[in-house]
Parts: structure tokens; C-alpha cells; sequence
């Protein structure tokens, strides 16, 4: 039965998409940063795997933000680290 | 034509939020303007969301701090009941901001919201029937339990009209009891026979000498969970706007999923670790956002959620939730001094000579503590001189 939860379609979950290497060079020489100073995000996160997400992708998140009514962030997926 | 469509691309174009646009949309839909007039606004719009932006360089941290913190001097030391929802308590207050800022696995209080699908929302009875599958019931609520001392045997009656009006059939409860009592209880040191016919089951203990087996095998039937959800003890079914809603003491956000009838885009529980592990962690920070406006509102206490947003992100940054503290946040900082001055400095400070650690004094306690211009406003600008060289 728990394949009734699509996680995506819970109301505190945000889309998440996956960005082309292009969007992610862009996003980078726009900040000027590298990859590793991303947010960072899981890759067994369940939005993560819902979207289909390996390690070292980046992933743009579209949030509906309280004050600016829709904003983007950005993670990189990395592994979980062991314990 | 419309005024908004005339200047949607202009709009649409200028460097604002989504928010302010359409606010804008709406404010040229019912207006009369010149181009001049428009473009007038717009530079003026653009102009005062400027002003409201945060500068560079400016220290945001320490100014949520402030803005949480001293509010959060006025809130209740204790306070048990829940406003709104008779019967059920919930941890409010300074409590309970302290837990979601601690990051717990598992708040004092779990309690969660269910909402459930459109057409069992407005039956009383379809969010009744819901509701036994997800509130707790033991096995005492379903048919008389007798310890019968001559035969050694605790025997269960059930009884078939509650079982049919909990929508529950005898044979799944009869099969499913000793099961959950080896399994859930773990106690194994007995027997189970199946008397289908009088909806009757019975338990033997394997020592049927001692009658303290007998009563503590008789205190496991009486109490092992046979329908529902074990972590969830109680469950209150309210209208709310048209919909019944249920809201539950004990939280299991995965299992109730599980249950035909609730709307899985909704419902929600108050355990932000439980809502990482299940929806992610950008569900968490929306949660913990969530949590924390609302336990600083139903005291009455207004702190501007970009406050509270730059603390959840914060806490959300590493791909799991982390405390504000010495666990979380504030020990995983790069400087020693940093983490030194903040708590337990000797350890801090042994460690760091161990591991020949190295302190670059870029953040702002370290090079207050070694007495430098911190980093932050206009000590974050540096000039240099560039010689014309004219001649």
C-alpha cells in the first residue's frame, strides 16, 4: 500500500528538479562558487529518490517563500556518511 | 486593454519577487496610467524593494538571534494545554521552542494532524471508521478476558458486535494477537489455540505450575495491540472548516500513509526528525519553520519568519537536521576560537592542540577575541590604492 505516497505531492514538499550540467556551470559562475559550497542534500532523501537523483547532481528547489512567494535554492546530492 | 497585460513584460522582467509582481499586478489592474506614470512606479517599486533588501557584509545571524531571543524571554516557562484541541496535550512555549531548535529525535509531545481524502472528510462515520484503524486498541477492548486458575489458561470471548462495528474480523484479531505478543512484546512462553466457532481464543502457559506466569501471561493478552497503529494511543476526530480532521497523541507519519483514507499530501505530525526521514529534508525545514511561527504566535509574540527561515536553513544546510549548539551548528564551525569561546573552551582547545588545528581568524568571534576589525559591514571592505599613472 505505501506505494499511495508520492512524497512530491505532500504540501511541505517543494519541487525539486534536477539541473542540466549547463544550468549548473551557469549557477556557478553566477555566484562564483564551487559545487561543494552548495546546501547540501542526501541521496536517500526521499524527494531525492522520488525525482530519480544520483550523487553529485545538483538540484533546484522551487519553494513557495513566505516573504518573496516563490523562491529557488539549489543542493548537491552527496552520500550519507557513514556512522 | 488592461493596464497589467500592456506592462506584463516589463513586469515581468524587472528584478523583483514573485510576491511584489503580482502585489504590483494587481495595484495596475485597477488603475488609469500614462507610460510615463507606469515607468515612474515601476522605477519606485524597484527602488524601495532595494532599500528593503539586507546589504552585504551585514551580520543576519546575530540579529536573528536578538529577534528570537528576546521575545523568547516573554513566553511561558510551562504550559501543557493545547488551545484549540480539547483533550490533547501538546508541549507549548519556551519548551517546546527549545526542542525544535535541539533538533530532538522525538518531541516530548508527538501529536500529528490527519487529514483525510474528500469523501471520508465529510462523513462523522468514514472518519470514525478511519480512526479505529489508526487509534491503538488492545485486546481487552474487543471481548472479556477471563484467567481461568483451574485449567491454567487465560481464555479471550471476543465479542462479535464490537468487532463488526470496528470493522475488524474476529479471525484477523484471533490470528493476529498471539503474533503481536511474541513479536511486539516479546514474550513467547506460551501457547495459543484458535476456537473459530464461539470467536473464542485461548492462551496456555508453558509453565503450568506458576501462577505468576499466568498473570503476567494474562496482563500481555489483555494489553497487546490488535488494531491500529501501536505508536499512536489516541485519536480525537473534530470539524474544522467543513472537514472532519483527526488529530492524534503519538505520531507514526509513515504508517498512517499507510491508511486507506488519509490524504498523504496533507497530513502532518509535529516530530521533524520523523518528517526528514519521510518527506526529505526540505519538508523539514518548511516544518520547522512551521513549528516554530506557530509556537511563538499562540503566545502572542509576532518575530518576522525571515528570522526563523535563516534558522531552519541553517539547521537544514547539511542534508539533515542539526541542532543550534554544541552537537550541531556551533561546534561543527571551522575555528577553534569560535567553537572554544562558545561552550565547553578546554576541551575545544585541547582537541584542537592535538590535532594541530590551525586557526585562520576569518570569522568574526575569533578576531574579536584576539582584538581585529571583525570581517562583517565595513570591516569586510578593504581599500586599496590604485596610482594614476599619468605622466
Amino acid at each position: 500500500m505505501s506505494t499511495k505516497l508520492n512524497v512530491l505531492e505532500h504540501v511541505m514538499v517543494p519541487d525539486h528538479k534536477i539541473m542540466s550540467d549547463e544550468e549548473v556551470t551557469e549557477l556557478l559562475t553566477r555566484y562564483n562558487i564551487s559545487t561543494d559550497q552548495l546546501p547540501k542534500v542526501y541521496h536517500d532523501d526521499p524527494a531525492v529518490k522520488s525525482i530519480g537523483a544520483s550523487a553529485d547532481d545538483v538540484i533546484r528547489i522551487i519553494r513557495t517563500s513566505h516573504t518573496a512567494g516563490r523562491a529557488e535554492a539549489y543542493r548537491l546530492v552527496i552520500k550519507r556518511p557513514k556512522k | 486593454m488592461p493596464l497589467a497585460e500592456k506592462y506584463e513584460k516589463k513586469v515581468e522582467a524587472a528584478d523583483l519577487p514573485q510576491k511584489t509582481k503580482d502585489q504590483l499586478r494587481k495595484f495596475l489592474d485597477e488603475k488609469e496610467l500614462t507610460d510615463a506614470q507606469f515607468k515612474q512606479i515601476l522605477e519606485r517599486v524597484i527602488a524601495e524593494y532595494a532599500s528593503t533588501r539586507i546589504e552585504a557584509c551585514e551580520a543576519v545571524g546575530i540579529i536573528a538571534a536578538q529577534s528570537i531571543g528576546e521575545p523568547g524571554t516573554q513566553m511561558t516557562m510551562r504550559t501543557f494545554h493545547y488551545a484549540g484541541v480539547a483533550e490533547i496535550n501538546v508541549t507549548l512555549g519556551l519548551p517546546r521552542l527549545i526542542e525544535i531548535m535541539d533538533a530532538r529525535k522525538e518531541p516530548s509531545t508527538p501529536t500529528m494532524t490527519v487529514y483525510l481524502e474528500s469523501d471520508y472528510g465529510v462523513d462523522r462515520d468514514r472518519a470514525r471508521e478511519v480512526s479505529w484503524q489508526i487509534e491503538a486498541a488492545p485486546l481487552h477492548e474487543f471481548g472479556d478476558i477471563t484467567t481461568d486458575m483451574e485449567n491454567m489458561q487465560v481464555q479471550v470471548h471476543l465479542n462479535v458486535k464490537v468487532c463488526e462495528k470496528r470493522k475488524i474480523a474476529t479471525m484477523e484479531i484471533m490470528e493476529n494477537a498471539p503474533k503481536k505478543i511474541k513479536d511486539k512484546r516479546h514474550y513467547r512462553d506460551f501457547e495459543s489455540d484458535i476456537d473459530e466457532p464461539r470467536a473464542t481464543l485461548i492462551f496456555t502457559p508453558k509453565d503450568k505450575e506458576s501462577y505468576q506466569n499466568l498473570f503476567q501471561l494474562a496482563e500481555h493478552v489483555r494489553n497487546v495491540i490488535v488494531q491500529g497503529i501501536d505508536d499512536i494511543i489516541r485519536v480525537v476526530v473534530r470539524k474544522e472548516g467543513g472537514e472532519y480532521i483527526l488529530y492524534t497523541e503519538g505520531s507514526n507519519l509513515r504508517d498512517v500513509f499507510d491508511v486507506a483514507g488519509v490524504d498523504t499530501t496533507r497530513t502532518r505530525t509535529n516530530n521533524i526528525s520523523e518528517i526528514a526521514s519521510v518527506l526529505g529534508i526540505e519538508a523539514a525545514r518548511n516544518a520547522i519553520i512551521h513549528e516554530a511561527v506557530s509556537t511563538l504566535n499562540e503566545q502572542g509574540i509576532l518575530v518576522d519568519v525571515r528570522h526563523l527561515m535563516l534558522v531552519s536553513d541553517m539547521m537544514c544546510m547539511e542534508g539533515e537536521v542539526k541542532q543550534i549548539g554544541r552537537h550541531g551548528i556551533a561546534g561543527e564551525k571551522e575555528s577553534v576560537l569560535s567553537r572554544a569561546a562558545f561552550e565547553v573552551t578546554v576541551n575545544h582547545l585541547l582537541d584542537a592542540a592535538v590535532a594541530n588545528e590551525v586557526d585562520e581568524l576569518s570569522g568574526v568571534t575569533e578576531n574579536v577575541i584576539v582584538g581585529q576589525p571583525i570581517q562583517l559591514g565595513t570591516g569586510d571592505v578593504k581599500l586599496i590604492a590604485v596610482r594614476q599613472q599619468n605622466n
